[in-house]
């Protein structure tokens, strides 16, 4: 359980799989107010895609179409072959599609372990019966057993409820996800209480611990200093190796550059250009673009 | 069922429908309000009413007026009345916002804190009429229901094919209007009006702007605090009694009311109020009596399932002339 | 309401109140007490517990000074010692009922009253020979006289109609703004207490209905409603098998997802939490624990009838939770307490206890909106703590 929990998104190693996540030929309208205009990309599996763009180019709005929270006016987003569009957020995370906000949402009274738990519960099935009452019984293997022999020889005769195999399984897999973006150090503190960077990187590992399939991180690194963007980058790229596609929402053009593998670039609701990062950095749209926006050159 | 005693006096049970609306729709507009500009219902709002007629009450018992007062005597009553219940009502507002919101406001305390303080607040003040002042001072405060005998004897004005209006029907209906039409354009018009619209639609933005929030929601508070008192008088004109629980019944209501027409929108609290008042009636006519406060809440829930944003839609931000 | 969630301040330097509420949480003894308790072995824990549940079934017959003190039987004129305890414990269950809902689910319910009536008019509608409901089915098929629904098969028919009728409240109102629900389930309360007034062939109107059933009794009138240390001792039964269903849910999947939803719906949602669902169930839950409390109370009375089940009710179990230290189940039980034995053991003051109860509210959320004894910091995080500091150890 615990080895394999981090590759279940690595159905292909390589970085250029077959596509993921399609977005075909996406419009949508607020009344008068088209913020994506006829915009079509892919995620293909196990890559970094960098969706970039300046301020108010429609970045998040296009992350909100393909997460769901808003249903385009015309075209579709597909995941895995099903459509996102008009499916509870729930569900669109059960599909494999997890995320992080741009403006920290966590659960600020529970723990950071807590925290990461309600991700990894999304994978369990046990519901208000099977705690209450804990009559789903597994039959155990060798090493679930409880070391108290008076409890070993009952999960030998009874098996042991699947409460508390998930229960165990999440301790466990969500230790080891704050292990891994490295704030595990202050597991048991109130996510209110941690700070700015610590909060960041409880909101990737509380996403990573749903399993997902797709991972989009929507502007991580906003507030961070050049040694946190480094690190954070690192963290991305350790999350890409471990087979996770994942999209990365950012306007800060240098930052994008070094870890993605493709770029796709918005203005005004409009897709401009896409492509390798080199190849991007070299077209003259995507120039303009920054450059007319003084404070995003700036940043870049 | 008896739609025979519904249709046999139809304007009847309309006016009276319109003069309960009238009363509903007064206090909803401090739930409205309140609503619009903090997103907050002021659960103790109610009891600003309660306050209100208990202080009419007051004036009329210090001035010794009841129905058998002169002209000169009933109008000096009445003005005295209505400006003590204003005051009243309106400080007892202010009062609750200093001492239960303004605290919890500065520590940004969740949604559901806020509702629980107003509570506490609602049973304070029924509890200081129900039990403190009778403890201290004895009757009439207590328990029971109180009679305030209104000095404004009933006159049928007009009898339109068998249907009588009477002055205190169209003192109240009037009365009400005129109120709600000069709020809307202080509102609408006034600088301060202008303040508390630019907070209701984007409260931090105002701030940048320059507006003080803190005086935009006293303002608030003090308005449907007025409104309430207003609204207090009506109401002991038209059914001469207070009671120490009075305002949780019409706080409902006019809550209903607001709902109904869109909280946050003051239009919306006028007609959604009439409305009510004349479902109400309708429905404890056809039915029973008894059922009469069934009613709200059955409309207040059809309202909340089917059309969350009420008739006219909500928002004091939008709310322009 | 969406956007609440980015309104919290998470940044190190955000507003004073996250270090407030810090040093609130620390600086309590009564954490410091559970925090030892949960750090405690096994072996210890045990016999501790068995000594507080047997002192608590031994409640009824303290007599040794000057713990008697505590009784409210002392003076003539005072309330019946076991009767006062028995209702503290029919309101310890109302208020984890209620804590469910409102502490764990954040979900403000101000109808709970309504469940609790449900509770009780369903034990007495099918379980008494002299309902209107009974008597009319008797008669249909032609059963005896004085013919009625046995006590036990009351339990599930109360259960299943509070469930139901939680589940048919929450599903169109739970997707309601907060506050909205708050008035909703008011005006559900409001609806079943006048329902059961004026519904006079189910009901018998506000006459109310007389033979509400007693539990099976292992001597004759062992369940009469002047014994009332064995109710007393039957309700403390039932709080303490439903004390450890509840913990059981909150040290969960379930019970995380409820706070989850809590804190933010909508990043609950998106982590994968069924927020509908689980709400649901929440309600589902809380309206079966406030029907046991209703059923053991009217069973307990042998009476019921409307004036018993007024709002203020609601009001009350909602400060029991508030005060009590809303989402932690031994603060709710002390607020409980505190609301039902104060008032009885100083009668000579009960007509202040609304006031009371008032100018509280508003002090505890003023100054203390955590409640008396906030939430727990969960006692598995200590074991959590251990083991990693073991594993630690391990590293070296």
């Amino acid at each position: 359980m615990s080895e394999q929990t981090l590759e279940s998104g690595a159905h292909v190693a390589g970085s250029s799989g077959d596509a993921l996540l399609v977005v075909d030929d996406v419009t949508l309208r607020f009344g008068g107010v088209v913020a994506l205009n006829e915009v079509a990309f892919e995620i293909r599996r196990g890559e970094i895609l960098g969706l970039i763009g300046p301020n108010g180019a429609g970045k998040t709005t296009c992350f909100n179409v393909m997460t769901g929270v808003y249903t385009p006016t015309s075209g579709e987003i597909r995941f895995d072959g099903d459509r996102v569009s008009g499916v509870k957020p729930h569900r669109i995370n059960a599909m494999g599609i997890a995320r992080t906000f741009q403006n920290i949402r966590l659960f600020p009274e529970m723990t950071a372990m807590e925290n990461v738990m309600v991700g990894a519960d999304a994978r369990h099935k046990t519901s208000v019966m099977g705690t209450l009452f804990r009559l789903y019984r597994v039959k155990a293997k060798e090493h679930e057993l409880p070391d108290n022999p008076l409890k070993r020889s009952l999960a030998k005769v009874f098996g042991i409820s699947r409460h508390t195999l998930e229960e165990r399984a999440g301790r466990q897999k969500s230790m080891e996800m704050l292990r891994f973006v490295g704030i595990a150090d202050r597991a048991h503190e109130l996510a209110r209480n941690l700070p700015y960077g610590y909060q960041r990187r409880l909101e990737i590992a509380r996403a990573l611990a749903t399993e997902p399939k797709l991972l989009c991180l929507d502007e991580p690194a906003a507030g961070f200093n050049p040694a946190e963007k480094a690190d954070l980058m690192n963290l991305i790229r350790k999350i890409r190796d471990k087979g996770q596609t994942v999209l990365l929402i950012e306007h800060d053009m240098k930052l994008v550059m070094g870890v993605t593998d493709r770029l796709v670039v918005l203005e005004f609701g409009q897709k401009i250009a896409e492509g390798l990062p080199e190849e991007v950095a070299r077209n003259p749209k995507v120039i303009a673009a920054y450059l007319g926006e003084p404070d995003d050159a700036a940043q870049a | 069922m008896d739609f025979n005693a519904l249709f046999g006096d139809l304007g009847g049970h309309t006016l009276d429908g319109l003069t309960k609306g009238s009363v509903y729709a007064l206090v909803a507009l401090g739930y409205t309000m309140v609503y619009g500009v903090l997103r907050l219902i002021n659960f103790a709002h109610s009891e600003v009413f309660m306050v209100g007629t208990w202080t009419v009450l007051g004036v009329y018992t210090v001035l010794g007026a009841d129905d058998t007062s002169g002209m000169g005597m009933v109008i000096f009553a009445t003005l005295a009345a209505l400006v003590a219940a204003v005051v009243a009502s309106a400080s007892v507002a202010l009062a609750v916002e200093r001492i239960a919101y303004k605290p919890l406001r500065k520590k940004n305390a969740p949604p559901l804190i806020f509702l629980i303080t107003a509570i506490g607040c609602s049973l304070v003040l029924v509890e200081i009429f129900g039990h403190v002042l009778r403890f201290f001072f004895g009757p009439p405060f207590g328990r029971a229901p109180v009679n305030v005998p209104s000095p404004i004897q009933t006159v049928v004005l007009l009898d339109v094919g068998g249907v009588r209006i009477t002055n205190v029907q169209v003192f109240i209906v009037v009365g009400a209007i005129l109120m709600m039409v000069a709020l809307d354009q202080f509102v609408n018009k006034s600088r301060l009006g202008r303040g508390v619209r630019a907070v209701a639609q984007d409260a931090d933005t105002a701030a940048l702007m320059g507006v003080n929030q803190d005086r935009v929601i006293m303002l608030v508070f003090v308005l449907g605090g007025a409104m309430a008192g207003v609204a207090a008088l009506l109401y002991t004109i038209a059914f001469d009694l207070t009671k120490f629980d009075i305002g949780f019944i019409i706080g409902i209501k006019a809550f209903t009311a607001a709902v109904l027409g869109g909280i946050g929108n003051l239009r919306g609290a006028l007609v959604g109020g009439l409305l009510l008042g004349i479902v109400e009636v309708y429905a404890s006519t056809v039915f029973n009596s008894s059922w009469a406060d069934v009613t709200a809440f059955i409309v207040l829930v059809l309202v909340l399932m089917f059309k969350p944003t009420g008739l006219l839609g909500e928002s004091l931000g939008k709310a322009r002339a | 309401m969406s956007d609440r969630g980015g309104d919290y301040s998470y940044t190190t330097e955000g507003p004073e109140v996250a270090g407030d509420r810090k040093s609130g949480f620390m600086g309590l003894p009564a954490l410091g007490i559970a925090d030892r308790f949960a750090a405690l072995p096994l072996w210890a824990k045990v016999p501790i517990v068995l000594a507080l549940v047997s002192f608590a079934f031994y409640l009824p017959f303290l007599t040794i000074l000057p713990f008697a003190y505590v009784r409210t039987d002392l003076s003539s004129g005072g309330s019946d010692w076991g009767g006062v305890l028995f209702v503290v414990v029919i309101y310890m269950i109302v208020a984890i009922g209620l804590n469910v809902v409102i502490g764990l689910a954040g979900l403000l319910d101000l109808g709970y009253i309504g469940f609790y009536a449900l509770g009780a008019y369903s034990v007495a509608i099918f379980g008494s020979p002299s309902s209107p409901v009974t008597k009319l089915i008797a008669e249909k098929f032609g059963l005896s006289e004085g013919w009625a629904v046995p006590f036990a098969l009351c339990i599930p028919i109360a259960l299943a109609i509070a469930l139901i009728s939680g589940v048919m409240l929450g599903a169109p109102t739970l997707r309601l703004r907060g506050d909205y629900l708050a008035i909703v389930t008011m005006g559900f309360g409001e609806i079943i207490r006048i329902l059961s007034r004026n519904v006079d062939a189910v009901t018998n109107g506000p006459a109310g209905i007389i033979g509400v059933p007693r539990p099976p009794e292992p001597s004759e009138n062992y369940f009469s409603s002047i014994e009332s240390a064995h109710w007393y001792w039957l309700a403390l039964a039932v709080l303490i098998l439903l004390m450890f269903m509840t913990r059981r849910l909150e040290d969960s999947r379930v019970g995380r997802g409820w706070l989850a939803i809590r804190e933010d719906e909508d990043a609950a949602a998106v982590m994968g939490v069924n927020a509908f669902k689980f709400k649901l169930w929440a309600f589902a839950i809380g309206a079966a624990l406030g029907a046991i409390a209703g059923l053991l109370f009217a069973s307990k009375q042998a009476y019921v009838e409307p004036t018993g089940f007024a709002l203020n009710l609601s009001f009350l179990f909602v400060a029991m939770v508030v005060i009590g230290g809303s989402g932690n189940m031994v603060g709710v039980m002390l607020g409980a307490f505190l609301i039902t034995y104060l008032p009885e053991r100083f009668r000579e003051f009960q007509d202040w206890r609304p006031f009371a109860f008032g100018v509280a509210m508003v002090l505890v959320m003023v100054l203390r909106p955590q409640g008396l004894v906030p939430s727990r910091r969960r006692a598995k995080e200590f074991e959590d703590r251990k083991h990693e500091a073991e594993e630690a150890a391990a590293d070296v």
